[in-house]
């Protein structure tokens, strides 16, 4: 019983589908997770001056901005993978469900 | 500061105790974990009361829902995004977090930020690679996950083992901080501290499960948000919301107090200046991403927040709860910035929160307390002092929940009674497992007083990067993973993270008393090592392992994924 759920699904291009996109997407995110959170790292550790940049007159540097935008980045793309999966990715799991159960 | 006593910082994590060890040690010299007990605090207490009496009306409304093992464990599955969101939220928004990362900002300005940054970043892998899949594949424990298609007992004796080691570091460290902060927050004794937050949180999970701990963790996540909230506000509208005058005021007070130590008013300036850009943090890269892999990945292996995916009905639910737990972490990190600044300009120009040396009253953590005073009066420093209690004790909760799931789940129904524990005697020793856990608590909390436990936190943390991630996500996403190369890497992970850990500078040097400069392993965390060897002790041991055993596990990936992937079959967490 199971095993033949399991070959049906598999059988249904749109687990196909749903499998690539989702592996391609949260690899791709992950990916650009790790290079923005260890490039500030990197940063830190081989470009102390750059960071300490003034910006204007006063006495805010570049740094605070960045780091700002490093925690924003981490909301915002944590919303990006949330919202496609919420949508496309839970549509295309209903009717691979629709298709197996049936 | 110096890259040791980053280090040190960095061993103190997300602990009120070892942030005062280092962030006093760092204010005024003295390398004492210990607080000074403060005169006692009624407005405190009696607002930490209030706290008390309204979560036992919770308990007692959870537990009349707590009937099954499946209520217990994860609140029947009923417990929506949003609530969840919060919960994970209020779990990892512990007391050091609050103190400790303002306190650090405080003393260090741009650095305290490149710190809790590296708290945030693990959510998103989490989100990308677990979250949802964890939902699809599990029940109860992570265990159920990474032990889906392989041979139960060993596995889940290796999840078992992780997850009791996790919880029983991170609980000593909280117990202690709960001593600690008493005696600063209160003005009470210690063991009162540990005794009653051991005799709460037994309440809690005994009587509500993960119901009570869970809305116990919201409530406490909301007051502790809002109190962050009215303080990064006060402070902001003093400045007129202008950061840059907060910057400005921030800097003059830290040249005034360099030029006042005798420095030259170019030296003072430059000193002033230095809170704007990043100081000492990073004197050693590998250091630096060490401890970075081992809170983003260490996020992503910590049990008790693991556990959480199982109380949502489904995948949605689970991607939305990490969602709403980053929101409100990012957020909850860029208010403790704001109030590490505030504390600048606000509470190091105030003698009234100064003692005769220019150090912080009660030590280097009260940075936030005694901004709470300046800006809100007595009556709100008694609100947020309950709330930074109020913490340990829901952090506490959820980290006893999650041990004694581990006992009864994994080891007791399924390692021992081979999955025929029926759910009523699966719920006694649970139950069971909960008091133990909770006097051995109390009494770890107890010993290790004096100890310096700076290292506890972040070999948590280190240990569910270097044993629990690695085995969970190679046998969620590689189809060659076998119940061997699981167990083998995962221990190996587990074994080299901690024998790293002891011979590094935070524990073989500051807590064992060896001379400085003796620590075999010279870096902050054993990340970078131990996770390196648990993945690849994964990968070889699988890939040589050719018994019929493997040829078994191999062949269940399939149908794992299909499950994992889509949640067709999985538990709707009510039961089998």
């Amino acid at each position: 019983m199971a095993t033949d759920l399991t070959t049906r699904i598999l059988n249904d291009p749109n687990y196909q589908t749903l499998k690539t996109r989702r592996t391609r997407f949260g690899g791709s995110l992950t990916l650009a997770m790790l290079v923005v959170y260890y490039g500030f790292i990197l940063l830190v550790a081989f470009n102390k001056p750059f960071l300490a940049t003034r910006l204007g007159e006063g006495v805010t540097t570049i740094g605070m901005p960045i780091g700002l935008a490093v925690i924003v980045f981490t909301v915002i793309i944590t919303a990006v993978y949330v919202r496609r999966a919420n949508k496309e990715y839970d549509a295309l799991t209903e009717l691979i469900a629709k298709e197996a159960l049936k | 500061m110096s890259a040791r006593a980053w280090a040190k910082v960095f061993g103190t994590g997300l602990m009120l105790a070892a942030g005062s060890a280092a962030f006093s040690a760092f204010a005024a010299g003295a390398d004492l974990g210990q607080a000074e007990k403060q005169p006692t605090n009624w407005v405190a207490i009696g607002m930490f009361a209030v706290f008390v009496i309204f979560t036992l009306f919770v308990t007692k409304w959870a537990a009349a829902k707590t009937k099954s093992a499946a209520d217990f464990y994860t609140a029947g599955g009923g417990i929506t995004g949003f609530q969840n969101g919060l919960a994970i939220a209020g779990d990892y928004m512990s007391a050091a977090s609050f103190l400790g990362i303002s306190a650090a900002v405080m003393v260090g300005g741009f650095d305290g930020l490149i710190y809790s940054i590296g708290f945030l970043v693990g959510w998103p892998i989490v989100t990308f690679l677990l979250a949802e899949r964890l939902r699809n594949l599990g029940k109860f424990t992570f265990a159920d996950v990474a032990a889906f298609r392989f041979k139960q007992t060993p596995v889940r004796v290796f999840a078992a083992s992780g997850t009791l080691i996790v919880v029983a570091f991170y609980l000593i460290a909280q117990m202690v901080g709960a001593g600690q902060l008493i005696k600063l927050l209160f003005g009470l004794e210690y063991w009162i501290a540990v005794v009653s937050v051991g005799a709460l949180m037994m309440v809690y999970v005994l009587f509500g499960g993960m119901t009570a701990t869970t809305w116990v963790q919201i409530i406490k996540a909301c007051l502790l948000l809002a109190g962050a909230s009215f303080m990064a506000f006060m402070v902001l509208y003093h400045f007129g919301f202008s950061p840059e005058a907060m910057f400005a005021k921030a800097v003059e007070v830290k040249t005034g107090i360099a030029a006042s130590a005798g420095k030259s008013p170019q030296d003072a300036a430059a000193q002033g200046f230095s809170i704007m850009g990043p100081g000492g943090f990073i004197k050693d890269p590998i250091s630096a991403i060490s401890f970075g892999m081992a809170l983003m990945f260490g996020t992503a292996g910590l049990p008790h927040i693991l556990m959480r995916f199982f109380t949502v009905p489904n995948a949605k639910e689970a991607r939305k709860s990490v969602l709403w737990a980053t929101t409100w972490i990012g957020y909850f990190y860029i208010l403790t910035f704001i109030i590490g600044f505030g504390a600048i300009t606000f509470v190091l120009t105030n003698p009234e929160f100064l003692d005769a040396k220019g150090g912080l009253l009660g030590g280097g953590n009260m940075a936030a307390i005694h901004l709470a005073k300046a800006v809100g009066g007595n009556v709100f420093l008694g609100f947020i002092s309950a709330v930074a209690f109020a913490t340990i004790l829901a952090v506490v909760a959820g980290l006893t929940l999650s041990g004694a799931s581990a006992v009864s789940h994994d080891l007791y129904s399924t390692v021992i009674m081979k999955g025929k524990a029926d759910s009523a005697a699966e719920l006694k020793v649970s139950r069971i497992t909960t008091v133990a856990l909770g006097v051995v608590a109390v009494g770890l909390g107890i010993a290790f007083e004096k100890q310096n436990i700076a290292f506890m936190v972040s070999l948590a943390f280190a240990i569910a990067a270097s044993a629990n991630f690695p085995v969970l996500l190679m046998s969620v996403l590689w189809k060659d993973c076998t119940t061997r190369g699981a167990v083998v890497g995962g221990f190996l992970g587990l074994t080299s993270s901690v024998l790293l850990t002891l011979v590094s500078p935070a524990v073989w040097e500051v807590t064992l008393g060896n001379p400085k400069g003796s620590a075999l392993f010279p870096y902050a965390s054993p990340a970078l090592f131990s996770m390196t060897i648990g993945f690849v002790g994964i990968w070889l041991v699988s890939i040589l392992d050719r018994s019929p055993r493997a040829a078994q596990d191999r062949a269940g990936f399939v149908a794992q994924q299909v499950r994992s992937e889509t949640g067709i079959g999985a538990s709707g967490a009510s039961g089998h």
